[in-house]
């Protein structure tokens, strides 16, 4: 009797996991396992991926990583264990991906890397990575810089967050063209781990260094937010960002623009927080009919300076 | 009974928060999810059983966090530039910890100076060495690697029981055997119930106070090769903070954090319900993962208080 009790239970636990998966089939759902919240950029890309989500009818899960990469591997395996449709990963380091992307191969989801790129030897782990050309934003940035200053400039950079595939593309591109113009020079450089704090913090320490900021003609960061906290740092020594030290960074988000329209910044080359959009087209055609996408599918790298910086403010306010 | 009653409360918050989550998602029971549950905290709980015997003496260690950190990058230097044997460079690190934290119990002892202070040194020393090392977070492609990562058992239900997580299970055992059956673990006892008194009993205080650190130190370099076996890299800002989140497990797992009074099970109970509460949040998809922190902080403080209730209801029954 009790026997028989267990079983109808048993029964209806797995009618209802069965109805479960039926209902799952409607609508896909999406785990996105996003680095953090780090700068203004990554929380645009978050925002703008539950926007895209919701046009297209997905279910986006969303776990934020806390900067970890412990925590992401956790949430990849999670949205393994859950049975989600497809895993969108924006990794936080280009490394040690093989193990878990190798499980969520195993259970047939497809995984979408965005923003960021990943080393592995078997790139069949992941279906294809939306990201932009970080070595030529870099690049981008550095011939801007040249070509105001008739390649003429020495140049205090703040790296991105040690490690990180930005912070060594954004210097590899910008590298390349400091080494086409000999009057170029870079001639301090250290992390400031794309946070304002620390990009204001190294920023100051670059001033005391350089005799009080005489020395350098411009501050070249790896994102915008760090940008930022430069031209706090520079304020405070008493000289005027924008005039005395020109400000060179990535990433355009709206405060950036702020700074432009108030001339205290000069230049920044966008990179667009939508990486989402792109991605889930790439995973409903392929969950359509199989249409592989192409291994990488690039963003643009649009430079912006202070002309337009007034209107592009206004129209990205919202978005951050 | 009484003593029972702090790891009986904390694996009845662990039964309670997993029914909650099984009556939210069915899928919470499957194997997926357990075997899931196990892997991802393996470095977590194999660092939190040293953590337990040092605050069961009545001191913390700091330094776990960047031991860890440590271990990773030495493994991927030593692996990967210098092409040390893998299992070799296993034996070379844990034995470098073992001096590391011995070295910290030494300095603790000799000099009675907190042992707050000397692994707040510690931590710093071990996460500037990674940075003298290497910068860059280096790929470790050793064949060995892939063999160990493969090992798994299936369970039924698509789940699998990793290696790391069996070696987490097997410290946990061990932690277990070493604590309350050994004249090692009545010392540690004895030395968080009462210096002073444990000294005139007879514990051999220094030797017990440097075997402790040299266990969590050594105990944090093996959850770093386990560490690095998720991630096959070695990277010197990996495990940030650890240190902090293994002290939570320890003092939710039920042990006092004055020392003398705690459970290596708790602690593994401890672990898994922080593994549980980040599962929960990745599940759910919509809250935000510093829930997670908010939730362990509620957690620590009723624990906190629950302790500082018991220990005065003793005293009054006394």
């Amino acid at each position: 009797m009790k026997a028989r009790h267990l079983l109808t239970t048993i029964g209806m636990a797995a009618l209802m996991l069965s109805s479960g998966a039926a209902y799952a089939q409607n609508k896909m759902t999406v785990g996105f396992s996003q680095v953090g919240s780090e700068s203004g950029w990554r929380a645009a890309e978050t925002k703008v991926s539950k926007i895209e989500a919701e046009k297209r009818g997905i279910d986006l899960k969303i776990s934020d990583a806390q900067q970890k990469q412990e925590n992401q591997i956790r949430a990849v395996r999670s949205f393994i264990a859950q049975g989600v449709d497809a895993i969108l990963l924006a990794p936080v380091v280009a490394t040690g991906w093989d193990a878990v992307l190798k499980e969520a191969k195993e259970a047939k989801i497809p995984v979408v890397l965005l923003d960021r790129s990943i080393e592995t030897k078997d790139d069949s782990l992941y279906l294809t990575a939306v990201t932009s050309d970080t070595v030529y934003e870099g690049k981008v940035a550095g011939e801007w810089l040249a070509k105001e200053t008739g390649g003429k400039c020495n140049v205090v950079e703040l790296q991105g967050t040690v490690g990180s595939s930005p912070a060594i593309n954004r210097k590899k591109g910008f590298d390349e063209v400091v080494a086409a113009n000999p009057g170029m020079k870079i001639i301090r450089t250290q992390s400031g781990d794309f946070t304002r704090t620390k990009g204001k913090e190294v920023m100051e320490s670059f001033i005391k260094a350089e005799g009080g900021g005489k020395n350098i003609c411009a501050v070249y960061a790896h994102n915008d937010d760090m940008a930022i906290g430069a031209i706090q740092a520079i304020k405070e020594a008493g000289l005027k960002p924008g005039k005395d030290i020109k400000i060179v960074s990535i990433d355009a988000v709206p405060d950036i623009f702020k700074a432009m329209a108030d001339g205290e910044a000069n230049v920044t080359v966008e990179l667009t927080p939508n990486m989402a959009g792109p991605a889930l087209d790439a995973l409903i055609a392929y969950k359509k009919d199989g249409t592989a996408p192409k291994k990488w599918i690039q963003t643009e790298s649009k430079v912006f300076t202070p002309d337009t910086a007034a209107a592009e403010y206004a129209k990205r306010k919202e978005l951050y | 009974m009484r003593r029972h009653l702090p790891v009986l409360i904390t694996l009845g918050v662990f039964i309670v928060g997993y029914l909650i989550c099984l009556a939210q998602f069915p899928s919470f029971a499957s194997t997926r999810v357990i075997g899931n549950l196990l892997t991802d905290n393996a470095f977590l709980g194999i660092v939190a059983v040293g953590m337990t015997f040092v605050i069961l003496s009545g001191g913390i260690d700091l330094s776990v966090g960047s031991v860890i950190a440590f271990t990773g990058v030495f493994l991927a230097v030593a692996i990967e530039r210098y092409g040390i044997n893998p299992y070799l460079a296993f034996v070379l690190v844990l034995g470098l910890a073992a001096l590391f934290g011995a070295g910290m119990g030494l300095l603790i002892h000799a000099f009675e100076i907190p042992a707050f202070i000397v692994t707040l040194a510690g931590m710093f020393l071990a996460r500037g060495l990674c940075f003298v090392l290497t910068t860059d977070s280096i790929p470790i492609n050793a064949e060995a690697y892939g063999q160990i990562t493969d090992i798994a058992f299936p369970l039924p239900g698509g789940g699998r029981l990793t290696f790391v997580a069996i070696a987490m299970l097997l410290v946990v055992a061990c932690g277990v055997v070493l604590a309350h059956f050994t004249r090692f673990g009545a010392n540690v006892y004895a030395l968080g119930g009462n210096r002073a008194s444990a000294q005139l009993m007879g514990v051999p205080v220094g030797k017990t106070t440097i075997r402790i650190y040299m266990l969590s130190s050594f105990l944090a370099a093996l959850a770093g090769i386990v560490f690095s076996f998720y991630t096959s890299a070695g990277y010197s800002l990996a495990a940030t903070g650890v240190e902090l989140d293994t002290i939570a497990a320890v003092v939710i797992g039920g042990t006092l954090l004055t020392g003398g009074s705690g459970t290596i099970i708790g602690t593994l109970v401890g672990v898994l319900i922080q593994g549980l509460i980040q599962t929960y949040i990745t599940f759910e998809g919509t809250l935000s993962s510093w829930w997670t922190k908010i939730a362990i902080g509620a957690l620590l403080f009723a624990f906190i208080v629950l302790q500082r209730g018991l220990s005065a209801a003793s005293v009054r029954a006394r």
